[in-house]
């Protein structure tokens, strides 16, 4: 069952295409299809147990597929690989949970995350270059924790914690970011400012975020994924998809 | 590219330890050799022997605190790689002694004499050149450190899961070790040394000789532990301890930075074996015990887990409170052992040089806070007497 035009896959960045998975006999994907452009921010709301982390594990490499299709970039299986190879090719991803490296410094989060050669010898004699100096330097602005570099990333936080992860992600320099949540336990005024940060990080690569905050995804202003019990209930701007009934009654409306 | 490696190593905790033990292996044996046993400063050879043997104890536990303490591996069976080592040595301890065995066989050891056995097992070919046999102290435990951990961390085994298996590893090894028809000398394992590169293995400029080959051995050990903790490679080594999902989403193979430090961890309780049979004088399947492996994690955790200087204080320490409690109260020392383990867990949970640490950089925050303040209230004076 193609519920997706076939042409969109060679343009595409990511394509899921009639993916399930089962967890003991509860199905926690159910034939769940959608597209995402390159360039393209996305929002992807939906009630708990809708499957969106499920969706975020499948695409990283942590759950394999029992049926489906996931192609990033067109030609690249993801099914195939595990999560350390999928990271390589390009595809980032942010938890729920804030998780950094809580006894390194901002600094040092940052180095570890930059997208070098990961292998154990090359590692071991890893010296910091010039150029891998201002990357961080540019990531830390970019992420305003500039003046927090030498602090431990345990005693940044909540919001911070947020903040060094997405720069994480950033040096990483993917094609693809997943952002599960990315404004959980924040305030007003910082979930106002991830909205900025995340839109001026979508300038350059597709971003796709899961949100429960309807404010938050009204002031990103992109095209919405809303999805239940698996599989996608309806998909359009936020207008579009918060005046659909089946929208309404299984998410909105409780 | 190995020059800043070694720099990098060497920050100023690392440099004393190191000078101090540099110093000793000079030291100890130039007391014990040149002055007369009468003489005020006189080292006895009994002690050279005791700190030879706790300088490859502090070495299994440095090597315990590469996987456990910055990794989080927490193995139980780190004393089979250390036996292992102490095997390799031994067997090629066995082979010097040549045609001066109770059974007078040039070519055979005794126990293998004893038990009807024509020819030497292939497996001891080559144990009489004693390169080989350093090789081998060190080759051996890293080829089983490699296998295991190959499955071990590619099925991502983890946790107590991994402790028990590693558990299991040195259990099977000692009841393997037990059987006479391995060819390691059985029950008795391998004991009465004559000589070590045909020096007798009593002398006193021999025991001197280990000991100092023991303390080098630990200082070099110490500045790869502390280049590889302080390389990139070993921040991601934490990472992995502290966020392993995390490592993997950055695109680290966990299991080959696992697989590594594990590897070289081995090697190292290796090395520590084999300084440690000629010391003592026997090895025998009693070392794969799994008690001792715990043992091993008792004197890391009292040292200070995460440190690599707290595990050597801690072997020291434990081992000499081990000999002195041995000697006044027998029955007593697995108590106070236990008892000093829940101690630790409970009341320094950093352990000795960890809790050391920690007051040190209090004591300096405390102090900079106290001078900011200064500074902040000279400044404000002038204003004041405006």
């Amino acid at each position: 069952m193609n519920t997706l035009a076939s042409n969109a896959k060679p343009t595409s960045i990511l394509y899921l295409d009639g993916v399930s998975v089962s967890f003991d006999g509860f199905k926690a994907l159910n034939s769940l299809s959608f597209v995402i452009e390159p360039g393209e921010l996305r929002a992807i709301i939906g009630p708990n147990g809708a499957g969106k982390t499920t969706m975020m594990d499948i695409i990283t490499g942590k759950t394999r597929p029992d049926a489906g299709e996931v192609f990033f970039k067109g030609t690249i299986d993801l099914t195939q690989k595990d999560e350390a190879e999928i990271a390589q090719l390009g595809i980032g991803r942010k938890f729920q949970k804030p998780t950094v490296f809580e006894s390194h410094t901002v600094w040092d989060n940052l180095e570890l995350a930059l997208n070098r050669n990961r292998g154990v010898f090359s590692t071991l004699f890893y010296r910091l270059t010039a150029d891998d100096k201002a990357r961080i330097e540019e990531i830390l602005s970019t992420v305003r924790l500039a003046n927090r570099r030498d602090d431990f990333a345990a005693n940044l936080s909540h919001g911070q914690k947020q903040w060094l992860e997405i720069g994480m992600l950033l040096a990483q320099e993917p094609e693809l970011l997943l952002v599960d949540e990315p404004v959980a336990g924040m305030t007003d005024a910082e979930t106002a400012e991830t909205a900025i940060l995340l839109k001026e990080i979508a300038r350059t690569r597709s971003v796709v975020v899961v949100e429960h905050d309807m404010g938050f995804i009204r002031d990103l202003g992109v095209k919405v994924t809303c999805l239940a019990e698996g599989s996608v209930l309806a998909e359009g701007s936020i207008d579009f998809v918060s005046a659909d009934q089946r929208v309404i009654e299984n998410y909105l409306g409780r | 590219m190995i020059t800043s490696f070694i720099l990098k190593a060497l920050d100023r905790n690392i440099v004393i330890v190191v000078a101090l033990l540099l110093a000793i292996a000079a030291l100890v044996p130039a007391l014990n050799l040149l002055t007369s046993p009468d003489h005020p400063l006189h080292v006895p050879t009994y002690i050279v022997s005791l700190f030879g043997k706790y300088f490859t104890y502090a070495l299994l536990a440095l090597a315990l605190d590469l996987v456990w303490g910055f990794c989080g591996i927490l193995s139980l069976g780190h004393a089979a790689f250390f036996a292992l080592g102490g095997y390799a040595m031994g067997m090629y301890l066995m082979r010097q002694i040549g045609a001066r065995g109770s059974y007078g066989n040039p070519l055979l050891p005794d126990f293998m004499v004893f038990l009807n056995w024509k020819e030497l097992p292939w497996f001891w070919y080559g144990f009489d050149m004693f390169w080989f046999a350093a090789l081998m102290a060190v080759l051996v435990p890293g080829l089983l450190a490699f296998v295991f951990g190959w499955f071990a961390f590619r099925s991502r085994v983890n946790g107590v899961y991994l402790s028990i298996i590693t558990q299991a590893m040195t259990f099977a090894l000692l009841l393997a070790f037990f059987r006479n028809d391995m060819g390691f000398g059985g029950n008795n394992g391998l004991t009465d040394f004559k000589d070590i590169m045909g020096y007798s293995i009593q002398s006193n400029g021999t025991r001197s000789a280990l000991f100092a080959a023991s303390a080098i051995a630990l200082a070099l050990s110490l500045i790869i532990a502390s280049g590889i903790v302080r390389s990139k490679y070993g921040k991601i080594l934490v990472g992995v301890r502290d966020a392993e999902s995390r490592t993997r989403f950055l695109g680290y193979r966990v299991e080959h930075m696992k697989l590594f430090a594990f590897t070289v961890s081995a090697m190292m309780a290796g090395v520590a074996g084999a300084l440690y049979v000629p010391q003592v004088g026997i090895i025998n399947p009693g070392e794969f015990d799994p008690a001792n492996s715990i043992e091993v994690v008792i004197w890391t955790a009292v040292g200070g887990r995460g440190t690599l200087i707290g595990p050597i204080v801690g072997a020291i320490l434990v081992n000499g409170g081990k000999s002195i409690f041995t000697a006044a109260f027998p029955e007593f020392w697995l108590f106070a052992l236990g008892g000093l383990f829940v101690l630790v867990t409970l009341f320094l949970p950093k352990g000795i040089v960890g809790t050391a640490r920690h007051f040190i950089e209090r004591r300096k925050e405390y102090r900079k806070a106290k001078a900011d303040e200064a500074a902040r209230a000279f400044a404000a004076e002038p204003q004041a007497a405006e």
